[in-house]
């Protein structure tokens, strides 16, 4: 078997709470230079006695208890991480030391404008960069995440129908669509009506045209969509939207494959979010935090969120807070500004040729693993792809091998699975999305070790069905997991 | 590679993208730059900022000024964290889950509730969410707020609410500087009375009388927490009868940052679970009867639900509820709460200090913990302005949130304000330090 792993050291570890033991502590206190509080006083009966649930650790305890931890987690610094969608490229060391600048992770939001112009200056920069290569007017950097990107980018939309008294109540969403777009549209009470892809694989014009009236605030678009397909008539929808009035929504989820190579808003879009921990490689920390900065044509600038910051003719910042059609205010302060400042130094790094090379080499590796798959692979919608592909496990229903039997023996190789069961359009669909990141013999290793699967898939179904089998757990009930479910540790499990 | 995939040209893979869409000229993009050039001028940018590290700082409000222990930073930034995603496939992903577990059972101790999600973007999102998750499962559409809840919080409520066809109502402030959480102001139209605890001008609410003059109306009480350190010291606003408790907990060990990223919590009662939003991480066997954990009820969930999910997040703050959990871990059972008692202490002391000095005065009589107003004799930013120029960051100037407090700030003391520190900020505000 090709392997990426061999079996090491495989660290067993408690729950924090059970490591706990009376007394100990992981972090000293000072000694105080006031006159001690008197809580019973000061509070009474608003204070709490103790902290019963909180456990009880040195700070060796601690740091072996993460640190072992640690080790139990795929990692793009381990190796590929081919989640399709998620865009897991390497994510630069440098961008890690500067967002930890004090003048950046210890500025604060209230400071003065004037006390925190290189803050202001980065945000000006940032929103002109990502402008330029969105192909859009203006752009927000308050979203925490291509959700909330979403959220705000269909609440300016419904802001511009009512500043124009128009009432629309319905959103298109292709069914091909991440879950985060229907969820989005409904957050704004908007009805969502399902728009089906083409046979290959794309939104055509007439589906578009055929739900396509006055009642239709809004299509929500991704472009490149969830199969790696470019939606290549994406101006003429684009262009039917409008003709009846309605708006445009980019889903910037996959603008890693179109870097330098061509622009949403050349192509229609008037809104669009960017997912700063895919394209412009913000770590993804486990799950966020993430950033999805949303851009807008010129007539959805008076919606954006406040507050904005603006440019005076002397060249110094201010934020402005007074826009009269602003959808309001989005997050606690200015967003997720350590993802920023990572972005900003990425774009910076990068520069125009590197953006360019970037999607080039995501693109390229894209379409050679596809290339090194297909005929073993299913392949629901051949073609040339943009940065990822989809595969479907439809040749190994004869061996009773389903794609989540692939992902999981793909681990035993030492690789993260792909993306699986999305989009929903594909049965058992394997999307894959490898990033610029990977060299030509990475990939041949990652290609080989599906290949090796496929193969096995037919002489052994047995041991790919019942994979993983080199992980420290193997497979997890997630079925016993929802029908009983335990979501904190409590005291009385420990006895048992 | 290009040979293998049928083509003898870069250009050919783009064939899909019609020519007219392409862009024909480079991005208008700086070229690219060393290492060394882009850290320069990062750096440079850095500078010009004003920070919490570069002197005396009593500046609050939302975003805390803490000491972060070591052991935090060394911890989360070993790469198994910070480059792994969204822990999708358990048995690869079981340090972010059982972190994720562990995050869950801090929070519900620390809140006095059931069940705990694994993070929202930050304090305020976690507040309109939990008030999203209170019309739901009362089917009601009202809103009552407390007159102490933090501006910004109560802007982003409004702007997720805008859409929805709720309404809103403010419990005003009463003379001590508490929400009048009276009864009168509710009906049976009202889905949750949201207080913030410690109030935006620092006061300690009086929960119980939240709860029951939510209850009275079979609406839900939300406590919104911006000041997560407050918890290690105050009861447990699940103990008063809090049905939802949300906040910020980005004092637990997460950079300033500028306001972000921080971590927002969510905490409910288990009877509320399916309406709860954002992941959760759960407690399982795998196919050896080993303990595990994974993603679990997702059907609430986007990727399932679609326009039915109970929300619309995906991606939270993993990273920095792992700082939050170490940082919990550190601390523990005991430092958390000789943390929060140095907290208060120092702010107590400052309280004496106000109280002994001419021309300032404070306006409110309720317990506070680390934070409390100062009124001025005055206008505000020009006491601000003098402390800053003596390189101390007073606090905040409250006249665009509290006008009728006349001039005041929010004045802010953590474990990082020495004695000194505190005598010199305060003579800086009334003006009598040379």
């Amino acid at each position: 078997m090709s392997s990426n792993a061999s079996s090491g050291f495989g660290y067993e570890e408690p729950l924090l709470f059970e490591r706990s033991r009376p007394g100990r502590r992981g972090a000293e206190v000072p000694a105080p230079d006031v006159p001690p509080a008197d809580v019973a006083r000061l509070l009474g009966p608003l204070a709490r006695t103790d902290l019963p649930g909180l456990p009880e650790v040195s700070e060796v305890d601690v740091v072996r208890h993460f640190t072992r931890m640690s080790t139990w987690n795929a990692a793009v610094d381990l190796g590929l991480y081919p989640l399709g969608s998620c865009t897991m490229k390497y994510n630069p060391k440098l961008n890690e030391r500067v967002a930890r600048l004090p003048g950046f992770a210890a500025a604060h939001p209230f400071s003065p404008a004037e006390r925190v112009q290189g803050l202001l200056a980065l945000f000006y920069g940032l929103e002109q960069l990502l402008a330029e290569i969105s192909g859009m007017d203006r752009v927000t950097l308050q979203p925490a995440a291509g959700a909330q990107g979403e959220l705000a980018g269909i609440m300016m939309i419904r802001a511009y129908y009512e500043a124009r008294g128009e009432k629309r109540t319905r959103v298109l969403v292709p069914d091909s669509a991440h879950g985060t777009n229907p969820a989005s549209a409904a957050l704004n009470a908007y009805e969502v009506v399902s728009v089906a892809s083409g046979a290959d694989g794309i939104l055509h014009p007439a589906a578009v045209a055929a739900a396509m009236d006055a009642r239709v605030a809004a299509l929500m678009i991704t472009n490149p969509n969830t199969l790696g397909l470019f939606e290549r008539h994406i101006k003429e929808i684009c262009e039917i939207v409008h003709a009846r009035g309605g708006l445009v929504y980019g889903d910037g989820a996959n603008l890693n494959a179109l870097l330098g190579v061509a622009r949403p808003g050349d192509m229609g879009i008037d809104v669009m979010h960017m997912n700063l921990h895919k394209t412009f490689s913000t770590p993804h920390g486990g799950g966020g935090p993430g950033a999805g900065p949303v851009a807008v044509k010129e007539l959805l600038a008076p919606h954006l969120p406040v507050p904005v910051v603006v440019r005076r003719s002397d060249g110094g910042f201010v934020w402005e807070s007074e826009l009269p059609g602003t959808i309001g205010r989005l997050h606690g302060q200015h967003g997720n500004v350590g993802m920023l400042v990572r972005a900003y130094t990425y774009i910076l790094s990068l520069g125009r040729e590197g953006l360019l090379r970037c999607s080039e080499m995501a693109v390229l590796n894209a379409n050679y693993l596809l290339a090194r798959l297909a005929g073993e692979f299913h392949v629901p919608y051949p073609g040339t792809v943009m940065h990822e592909c989809v595969l479907s496990d439809r040749n190994f229903a004869p061996y009773g091998v389903t794609t989540m039997d692939v992902a999981k023996r793909l681990i035993d190789h030492g690789y993260h699975p792909p993306t699986i069961y999305f989009p929903l359009i594909v049965p058992g669909a394997l999307m894959i999305e490898p990033t610029e990141s990977e060299s030509l013999e990475g990939l041949d290793r990652f290609a080989e070790a599906l290949l090796a699967i496929a193969a096995e898939a037919q002489s052994d179904p047995e041991t790919v069905r019942s994979a993983p089998h080199r992980t420290r757990l193997r497979r997890l009930d997630e079925t016993l997991a929802a029908r009983k479910p335990v979501l904190r540790w409590q005291s009385d499990d420990a006895s048992r | 590679m290009l040979v293998r995939c049928g083509h003898d040209r870069l250009e050919q893979l783009f064939a899909p993208i019609p020519a007219a869409l392409r862009l024909a000229r480079a991005l208008e993009v700086p070229a690219a730059q060393s290492e060394q050039e882009v850290f320069e001028h990062l750096a440079a940018l850095a500078a010009r900022n004003e920070h919490a590290q570069a002197g005396p700082w009593f500046l609050g409000a939302g975003s805390y000024a803490h000491y972060l222990p070591s052991a935090v930073d060394a911890l989360v930034s070993r790469a198994e964290f910070t480059t792994s995603y969204t822990p999708y496939q358990p048995e690869i992903s079981q340090g972010t889950l059982q972190a994720i577990f562990e995050w869950q059972t801090m929070i519900c101790a620390l809140t006095g509730l059931e069940v705990a999600n694994a993070s929202m973007y930050d304090g305020a999102s976690a507040t309109a969410e939990a008030v999203l998750m209170a019309m739901r499962v009362t089917r009601r559409r009202k809103v009552a707020l407390a007159a102490g809840l933090h501006p910004h919080y109560r802007q982003v409520l409004e702007t997720y609410l805008a859409g929805l066809g709720a309404e809103t109502v403010t419990l005003p402030l009463s003379s001590d500087g508490r929400s009048t959480l009276s009864p009168e102001a509710l009906d049976r139209e009202t889905a949750c009375c949201v207080v913030q605890q410690p109030s935006f001008f620092g006061s300690v609410e009086e929960l119980r009388a939240g709860a029951a003059a939510a209850h009275a109306h079979g609406a839900l009480l939300v406590v919104s927490v911006a000041e997560a350190l407050s918890l290690a010291l105050l009861e447990a606003p699940g103990a008063l009868g809090a049905d939802i408790v949300c906040g910020e907990a980005q004092s637990f060990g997460v950079p300033i940052s500028f306001g972000g990223p921080h971590v927002g919590f969510l905490a409910a009662r288990l009877a509320h679970v399916r309406q709860l939003p954002g992941r959760l991480a759960g407690q399982t066997l795998d196919a050896d009867g080993r303990r595990g954990f994974v993603l679990t009820l997702s059907t609430r969930e986007q990727h399932i639900r679609r326009e039915r999910a109970t929300s619309n997040i995906c991606t939270n703050q993993g990273l920095c509820l792992l700082m939050a959990t170490i940082y919990l871990a550190l601390l523990g059972r005991r430092g958390l709460r000789e943390l929060a008692e140095l907290n208060l202490a120092k702010a107590e002391y400052a309280k004496a200090r106000v109280r002994t000095s001419a021309g300032l005065r404070l306006p409110f009589t309720a317990p506070t913990f680390n934070e409390f107003v100062i009124g001025l004799a005055e206008p505000a930013a020009g006491a601000l302005a003098r402390a800053r120029s003596a390189g101390v960051v007073a606090g905040l100037d409250l006249a665009p949130y509290a006008p009728a407090l006349g001039p005041a700030i929010l004045f802010c003391a953590t474990e990082l304000a020495s004695r000194e520190s505190i005598d010199r900020a305060i003579a800086l505000l009334a003006g009598d330090a040379a």
